[in-house]
C-alpha cells in the first residue's frame, strides 16, 4: 500500500474552497491509493459534497491542487476530468428523465468506447456499446425496465440508474455522493451489495451518513469536520481516535459496528 | 408503459418511406390545379424547415426564436447563386441551387451558433431573438445583398434544359422539391438514430449530467445547430427557386414565429410531428387566410388551447389514441368522444361567430350591418343578436367544460384498465 513508486489514484494537496468570504474547505490533504475504498464522513455542513464537487470539477478550486493519477485537474472541465477516468454520482438524482433506461445507460458508455460526437453511424450498429449497456442494465437490476422512461421509475430504481450511469464509462475512480440517501433499510442493504460488486477493483470515494453503509463499503474512513480532514485511517483506528470522538461521532460508530457485528453473527 | 419517442433502428421503415414517396409523386396528379401545386411545393419546403427546427426544439430542447435567419439567409445566398452562376459557364445546374442554400445556412449556423449555443434555456432563447432582430435590421441596411424593399428576384429557367427539365412549369419545381424533401426527411430521421442524435436528447433532458459522462454539452448543441442550419438553408434555397423572389420577410420574426408555432402544433416530441405542423402551416397561410380576415386570431387561440390541453401537439394526440385503439379500448370511449366533438364544435361555432361579428363591425361596416355567417344572417347592429350569441356561447362553454370532465374521467378509466392488464400480463407466470 505504501509503495513509493506507485502513483496514488487521487491526491488532494492543501485544497481550499471559499464561497464569498466563507471558507468551506480549509486546506484539505488526502491521498487515496488506487483500489482503496474510502468513505468521507462528517457532520452536516462539513463540506463533504463540496469536496466531491471540487474533485469532479463541478466547482473550481479556490486554492491548492488535486491530482488524478498524478495529473493536475486544476481548471479542467467536468467532461475532461471524466475522460481522465473519474466518474461521479449525485446526491439528488441526476439522470435523463425522458430517455429509456437502456438509452440512459447507452449514453453513459458512448465516450469511453470512442464513439465521440459521431453522426455518421447508427447506434444500432454499435454492438459493443449496446452489449455494455445491456450488461450494465442487468448488473443494476433493471433488465426488466429496459424501455421504461427514467422518469417513470421508482425512486430506488432511479438511484440504481444513477449509479449505473456513473459506472458506465468504465472510470477507475468513482465518487458516490450519498448513494443510499432516501432509501429504506432493505433497499439500502441490497444497494450496498450492488455497489460493492460494481466497484470491484476500482478506487471508491463515498460520502455517506449511514454508518451501516460506511462499514459495508469502506476500508478507510476520512473524517471531515469544518473543512478539514481530522482523521484518515481504518474504521477501527478512526473509531479509537479521541479527536474524532470529541469532534463528532464516537457513539454513532460504536452503534453501527455493534449492529454490523450482530448482522454478521 | 411509456413509449419512448425516437425509438427505432437505422433508416426507419422502408415501407413508410415508400408510401411517403408515392404520396408525394401522386399528389400533383390528384390535386392538379395551379394553386394546389404551389401549395404542395410550399408544404415540401415547410416540412424541411419545421423538421430542421425540431432538431433544436424537440430533440435538443433549444427554443430558438430565430430559425428564419438560417432558412432566410439560405434563400438569399441561393438566389444570388442562381443569378450569378447558373447562366454562366461552366454553369451551376439549377437543381443544385438548394444545396448552395444549405451550405449557406450551415455557414451562418457555424458563425451565429458559436455564440448562441454556448448557453441553453432562457438565455439561448433570448440570444436567438436578439440575433434574429439583428439580421432583420441588417436586411434593411445592406440593400446590395438583401435587395431592399423589393427583394432579390431571379429566373430559374436558365441554362440548357437537362433531360428536358427546364424548371419552367411549376410541377417540375414541385418534383425537385419533393425529391429534396424525401432525402432530407430520411436523413434527418437517420440523424435521430446516431450517437450525436441521442446525446442531443440527453443534453435536452439534463445538460449537467452529460458533462459527467465525458461529453461537452456545448459542442453537442453546436454541432446539432450546424446540422439544423444546413437543412434550414436547403429549405430556404428551395423557396428561392419556387418563388423566384426573396425579400426581407424571409428572415423576419413572423417567419421564425411560424416555425415555432407550427412545429409545436404538429408535435415536437415525435419525429413526424413537425411534418403535420408544416402541412397545417401552408393550409393556414394559404387557405385559412382566404377564408377569414381573423385567421391569425384563430391560429393564436388554437395554439393557446394546444399549449394548455395537449402540450405534446397533434402527434402525441394521435399516438395516444392509436395506443388506445390497439388495446381495444377505443370503442368504450366513442360516446364520450362524440359528445366532446359536439361541444367543441359548438364552442368553436359560437366563438367564430363572435369574432366575425366584431371584425365585420370594425372593418366591413361599410357593407351594411348584416353579416352572412354559415347561412345565418347576423345583424351587428342588433342588441338581441349580440346578447343571444353571448348566451349561446356561455351555454356552449359550460357544456364543453362538462363533457371535457366526463371525457377525462373515462379516458383515465380506460388507461387504468390498460395499465392493470399490462401489470397482470407482466406478473403472470
Amino acid at each position: 500500500m505504501t509503495d513509493p513508486m506507485r502513483v496514488p489514484a487521487l491526491q488532494l494537496r492543501d485544497v481550499r474552497k471559499s464561497f464569498g468570504k466563507t471558507e468551506i474547505i480549509r486546506g484539505t490533504d488526502l491521498v487515496v491509493q488506487s483500489g482503496e475504498r474510502v468513505a468521507i464522513i462528517g457532520p452536516n455542513g462539513a463540506g463533504k459534497s463540496t469536496l466531491l464537487n471540487l474533485i469532479s470539477g463541478r466547482s473550481p478550486l479556490s486554492g491548492g491542487d488535486i491530482l488524478l493519477h498524478g495529473q493536475s485537474i486544476q481548471g479542467k472541465k467536468p467532461f475532461e476530468i471524466n475522460r481522465l477516468g473519474l466518474s461521479r454520482s449525485f446526491q439528488i438524482t441526476n439522470i435523463f428523465p425522458k430517455l429509456s433506461v437502456f438509452e440512459n445507460l447507452r449514453c453513459s458508455v458512448l465516450w469511453s468506447m470512442g464513439y465521440g460526437y459521431s453522426f455518421w453511424r447508427f447506434l444500432a450498429d454499435l454492438h459493443d456499446a449496446n452489449a455494455a449497456a445491456l450488461a450494465l442494465m442487468a448488473r443494476i437490476g433493471l433488465a426488466r425496465k429496459r424501455d421504461v422512461l427514467a422518469m417513470d421509475l421508482t425512486y430506488a430504481e432511479q438511484r440504481a440508474l444513477e449509479v449505473g450511469i456513473t459506472m458506465g464509462g468504465g472510470a477507475n475512480v468513482i465518487l458516490l455522493d450519498e448513494p443510499t440517501a432516501g432509501m429504506s433499510a432493505s433497499e439500502t442493504s441490497h444497494f450496498v451489495a450492488l455497489i460493492r460488486e460494481a466497484a470491484q477493483g476500482k478506487t471508491l470515494l463515498t460520502v455517506e451518513h449511514d454508518m451501516g453503509v460506511v462499514f459495508g463499503l469502506a476500508d478507510k474512513i476520512a473524517v471531515l469536520v469544518y473543512g478539514e480532514v481530522i482523521a484518515f485511517d481504518s474504521p477501527e483506528a478512526v473509531r479509537a481516535d479521541p479527536r474524532v470522538q470529541e469532534a463528532y461521532l464516537g457513539s454513532a460508530v460504536a452503534d453501527a459496528q455493534a449492529d454490523a457485528a450482530k448482522r454478521r453473527a | 408503459m411509456s413509449t419512448a419517442p425516437y425509438a427505432g433502428a437505422r433508416w426507419g421503415s422502408i415501407w413508410l418511406w415508400l408510401a411517403f414517396a408515392i404520396a408525394m409523386l401522386a399528389m400533383p396528379r390528384i390535386f392538379d390545379s395551379g394553386l394546389s401545386i404551389t401549395m404542395l411545393s410550399q408544404m415540401g419546403i415547410a416540412i424541411i424547415a419545421c423538421l430542421s427546427y425540431n432538431m433544436l426544439l424537440g430533440q435538443g430542447g433549444m427554443l430558438s426564436f430565430g430559425h428564419a435567419v438560417y432558412t432566410g439567409l439560405g434563400a438569399f445566398v441561393a438566389i444570388h447563386a442562381l443569378n450569378a452562376w447558373c447562366a454562366g459557364s461552366p454553369a451551376l445546374p439549377v437543381s443544385l441551387v438548394p444545396l448552395i442554400g444549405g451550405l449557406a445556412g450551415m455557414g451562418f449556423a457555424m458563425l451565429f451558433g458559436y455564440v448562441t449555443t454556448r448557453k441553453s434555456g432562457t438565455t439561448f432563447a433570448m440570444i436567438t431573438l436578439g440575433l434574429a432582430e439583428l439580421v432583420f435590421a441588417m436586411s434593411l441596411m445592406v440593400p446590395e445583398f438583401f435587395g431592399g424593399e423589393g427583394g432579390v428576384s431571379g429566373n430559374r429557367v436558365v441554362g440548357a434544359p437537362v433531360l428536358g427539365i427546364s424548371y419552367g412549369p411549376a410541377v417540375q419545381v414541385y418534383y425537385l422539391i419533393a425529391l429534396y424533401t424525401l432525402v432530407c426527411v430520411v436523413l434527418m430521421y437517420a440523424f435521430t438514430q446516431t450517437p450525436l442524435g441521442r446525446l442531443l436528447n440527453a443534453v435536452r433532458d439534463n445538460p449537467e449530467r452529460v458533462e459527467f459522462i465525458g461529453y461537452n454539452p456545448q459542442r453537442i448543441r453546436y454541432t446539432a445547430f450546424i446540422i439544423a442550419g444546413f437543412f434550414a438553408g436547403i429549405s430556404g434555397g428551395l423557396g428561392a427557386l419556387n418563388f423566384e423572389i426573396v425579400n426581407a420577410e424571409v428572415v423576419g420574426a413572423a417567419r421564425s414565429g411560424a416555425y415555432l408555432l407550427f412545429t409545436f402544433l404538429g408535435g415536437a416530441t415525435f419525429f413526424f410531428g413537425p411534418i403535420i405542423g408544416a402541412v397545417l402551416m401552408v393550409l393556414a397561410f394559404v387557405m385559412l387566410s382566404e377564408l377569414t380576415k381573423a385567421w391569425l386570431l384563430y391560429l393564436g387561440a388554437v395554439f393557446m388551447l394546444m399549449v394548455m390541453y395537449a402540450p405534446g401537439g397533434l402527434a402525441s394526440l394521435i399516438m395516444l389514441n392509436v395506443r388506445l385503439a390497439r388495446h381495444g379500448k377505443m370503442r368504450a370511449l366513442l360516446p364520450a368522444y362524440g359528445l366532446l366533438a359536439l361541444s367543441v364544435s359548438g364552442c368553436a361555432l359560437g366563438f367564430s361567430a363572435l369574432v366575425e361579428m366584431v371584425y365585420h363591425r370594425q372593418l366591413d361596416a361599410a357593407m351594411g350591418p348584416v353579416l352572412r355567417f354559415l347561412g345565418l344572417a347576423l345583424d351587428t347592429s342588433s342588441v338581441l343578436h349580440w346578447s343571444g350569441l353571448l348566451v349561446y356561447l356561455g351555454v356552449a362553454i359550460r357544456s364543453f367544460a362538462w363533457t371535457r370532465r366526463r371525457f377525462a374521467l373515462q379516458w383515465n378509466v380506460q388507461h387504468q384498465i390498460m395499465e392493470d392488464e399490462r401489470l397482470r400480463a407482466a406478473t403472470a407466470p
